[in-house]
Formats: C-alpha cells, structure tokens, sequence
C-alpha cells in the first residue's frame, strides 16, 4: 500500500513539476464544452436536452489527451524497467500510476462540470446528478484507458492506434453516465444508472490494473 | 546461489546465444564479455527477468525465477538512466526507494549522493547534471538499496577516471561482504577476480 501512495506522490510531483501537460487536458474540456452553447446560440431547450452528451463526450476526449504520457515517459527513460523489477507487486506501482492520473485528469473535470453545465441551462438537482455521474465515471475512464495506453506503448504512431482502441471500450461509460443525467431531466431517476456505473467501475477497478500490469510486462519484452 | 544453465536468446530469426552456464557463489562476480551485438544485454535482461529466454533455467537459492524472493535481492542497472529529470537528485533517490518499499530517511540519501561525489548537487534538478553525474544519481541506488545481486548492464559508460575507480570500489566491497555481481563492459574493470563468460 505504501508503493501504491508513493507511486501517486510522485507522479503528482511530476505533474506539479511541468503544469502544462495537465492544465491542456483540463483547458480542453472547459473550451469544448464552452464552444457548444456559443456555436448553438441562446436556446435553452436544445441546450438542456444535448448536455449531458456534451459534458460527457468532451470529458472522454479530454482524458484520452493525457493518455498517451501515462507510460511513455517512465518507458522512454527505464523508470518502468525498475517498477517491474521492483520488490513491490506491480499490479500496486501500475495502480498508483492510474490514481494518479485521475486525480490530475479525472477529478479537475468533475469539479469544473457544474459551473459548465450553467452554460446549458442545467438546473441545480441536474447538475448534482452529472457531478456525481462523472465522479463515478471518470476513474473507470482512467482505469479502461490504462488498459490502452499499456497496450500501445512504444507503437509507432500509438497515439491514434490508442484512441481507436479506447473510445469503443468507453460507449457503456458514456451511455450510462450520460443516461443518468437525461432520465433525471425527464423525471426517471437517476439511480439505476448510477448504479450500473458504480458496478462497472468497481469490475475495472479489480480488473484493469491486472490486465494493464500482463500489457506492461509484454510492453517491456 | 545463481545457477543458470542451457539458456538460449534468439531475436527474430537469428540465434544470439544458445546453452549458456555458469553459477555465482557468495562473493563471486562474472565478466560478460562479447562484440556489440553478440547479446550481452539480452542475456542481462533474460537474468533479471524482463524477458523470457528460449530454452534454460535460471535458478536462484535452487528455486527458479522470476520470483518475488529473486526480485527483492536483485538489483539491475541498465542502459537507461532511469531517473526523473525534472526531479532532484535527492527526490529521485528516496522516491525509487519508497516505490521499492524500503524506508530511507534524507540522511542515508544525502550520504550516498556524497561517496558518489555529488556533494552540493543534491537540490538541483537533474536536467541540469551532465550524463556523467546523471549516471552516479543512478549509482548511488546501489548503496539506498540493500541486495545481494548486483546486474550492471555497462555501468562504466560516461564515468570518470575517478567514479570508474570508485565503483570498482563499491562492487569490490559489495563482494567482500558477500554479495554477487554480473557485470558487462568492453573495457578492462578495476576489479579483482571474476569468472569471465564470452558470448
């Protein structure tokens, strides 16, 4: 567990080290997000109806931005080869890798999601229920994107193959998490979806690490 | 300890080496020695585990590898310089040292920078140090992190006369307390003793 904590602290004080790489992602979202409503103009029913697919688009395409660097660096300059001959488990060092890319590019964009979503005329209980649908949804974006950026890592040209690769895995996230606030606008209730997403989340939270771990491992053959 | 035998590397249709052997006792180090190209650092990444080989076996404490045990006493250096260039010296040493689990407090770190002589070096980023000192930053793991078999994979390039008389220090202490290393270079290593092996 300490590997894990170590693994975050140090990736945040990278990140802390060379802002611009996770201020792009983050400046991205806010300015997809924001070209919409001025692209659409003042009507308040069409922008209610398309935000949440909006939110949640923007925020797939702002995490898939920093995909590509959350191996490639540690590959290029054999910090990886170390983790995989360190006495920790892997499987925690890699873990500690994809929090902390959450928490650098996940956690921004749900903190920004509601002052966005004022832009769509999202009333406050909507706005609740995007919040808490990307709070869920942006770890499991985090966690399958892992998987990916493992899996492409040291391809030439990984970047494209990596989105081609990623976006499909990320339809159910986007469905549901993009469902969730809709049914709650139409007055259905949110919870069955968020639930779906909490259960998806938690199958990639066991899972992803493990597999992102065997694509490291032949990554590095 | 290290018994390794019959071990084979190909890559793609050509055979780098075929039943390679040899075994490693307490104190005991080996000379990798060979053409550039012959395989050297294949066979250094097929030891420590990186890569599966072709055919053989290598066993530590008759128990074969990868394994957790193996990995704990293992320590490899490779080619990469394998330290964080926006970071300092002094953080690169003791984050690799908490990504191991081993606790080490700024006193060891700062000690060890010293003996590899990057005394007032250890708050400036690395971007900034030579390849040289870049290299040392990586040497001074050797003394953070506790293991008993050194594989150093070209550890001389880029050093000085002096960090080259200093390492063979270290590994001449390391193995007199002991430990085992397995080494790869083109020169003549300012070591005493040694098994030599030719790829």
């Amino acid at each position: 567990m300490n590997a894990l904590l170590a693994t975050v602290r140090r990736d945040l004080l990278l990140a802390l080290r060379r802002k611009s790489e996770v201020l792009t992602a983050v400046f991205f979202f806010v300015i997809v997000t924001s070209l919409f409503p001025l692209g659409i103009g003042p009507e308040p029913v069409l922008l209610k109806k398309i935000a949440p697919g909006i939110l949640w688009v923007a925020a797939l395409l702002a995490t898939l931005l920093g995909l590509p660097r959350l191996f490639a660096a540690d590959h290029v300059d054999g910090t990886l080869e170390q983790m995989v001959l360190s006495p920790s488990p892997l499987g925690l060092l890699v873990a500690g890798k994809i929090l902390a890319h959450w928490l650098l590019c996940g956690l921004p964009l749900v903190l920004l999601a509601p002052v966005l979503g004022l832009q769509f005329d999202l009333d406050a209980s909507a706005l609740v229920i995007l919040t808490l649908a990307l709070l869920l949804g942006t770890p499991l974006l985090s966690l399958i994107g892992a998987i990916g950026a493992a899996l492409t890592l040291g391809v030439r040209g990984g970047g494209v193959l990596l989105a081609l690769l990623v976006l499909p895995l990320y339809i159910p996230a986007l469905i549901f998490g993009a469902g969730a606030v809709e049914a709650h606008i139409a007055g259905l209730g949110a919870g069955g979806h968020l639930s779906l997403l909490a259960a998806m989340l938690a199958l990639a939270v066991f899972f992803a690490p493990w597999a992102t771990t065997a694509a490291l491992r032949i990554a590095l053959e | 300890m290290l018994n390794v035998s019959g071990l084979a590397c190909s890559r793609g249709e050509r055979r780098l080496f075929a039943d390679v052997g040899f075994s490693l006792a307490a104190g005991e180090w080996l000379h990798v020695q060979g053409e550039n190209g012959a395989g050297k650092t294949s066979l250094m990444r097929l030891l420590v585990g990186l890569s599966p080989a072709d055919a053989g076996e290598i066993r530590w404490r008759d128990e074969p590898t990868p394994s957790p045990e193996f990995r704990r006493e293992l320590i490899y250096l490779g080619h990469h310089a394998a330290v964080k260039e926006d970071l300092t010296p002094l953080e690169n040493l003791r984050l690799a040292a908490a990504l191991d689990g081993i606790a080490l407090d700024e006193r060891a770190s700062l000690a060890a920078l010293i003996r590899l002589g990057l005394r007032g070096r250890e708050d400036l980023p690395v971007c900034v140090l030579s390849a040289g000192q870049k290299r040392r930053v990586l040497l001074a793991r050797l003394l953070t992190r506790p293991a008993l078999l050194w594989v150093l994979d070209e550890a001389f390039n880029a050093l000085d006369a002096p960090a080259v008389k200093l390492l063979g220090e270290l590994i001449a202490e390391h193995l007199s307390a002991g430990g085992m290393a397995i080494l790869t270079s083109h020169q003549a290593l300012p070591v005493p003793g040694g098994k030599a092996l030719v790829l």
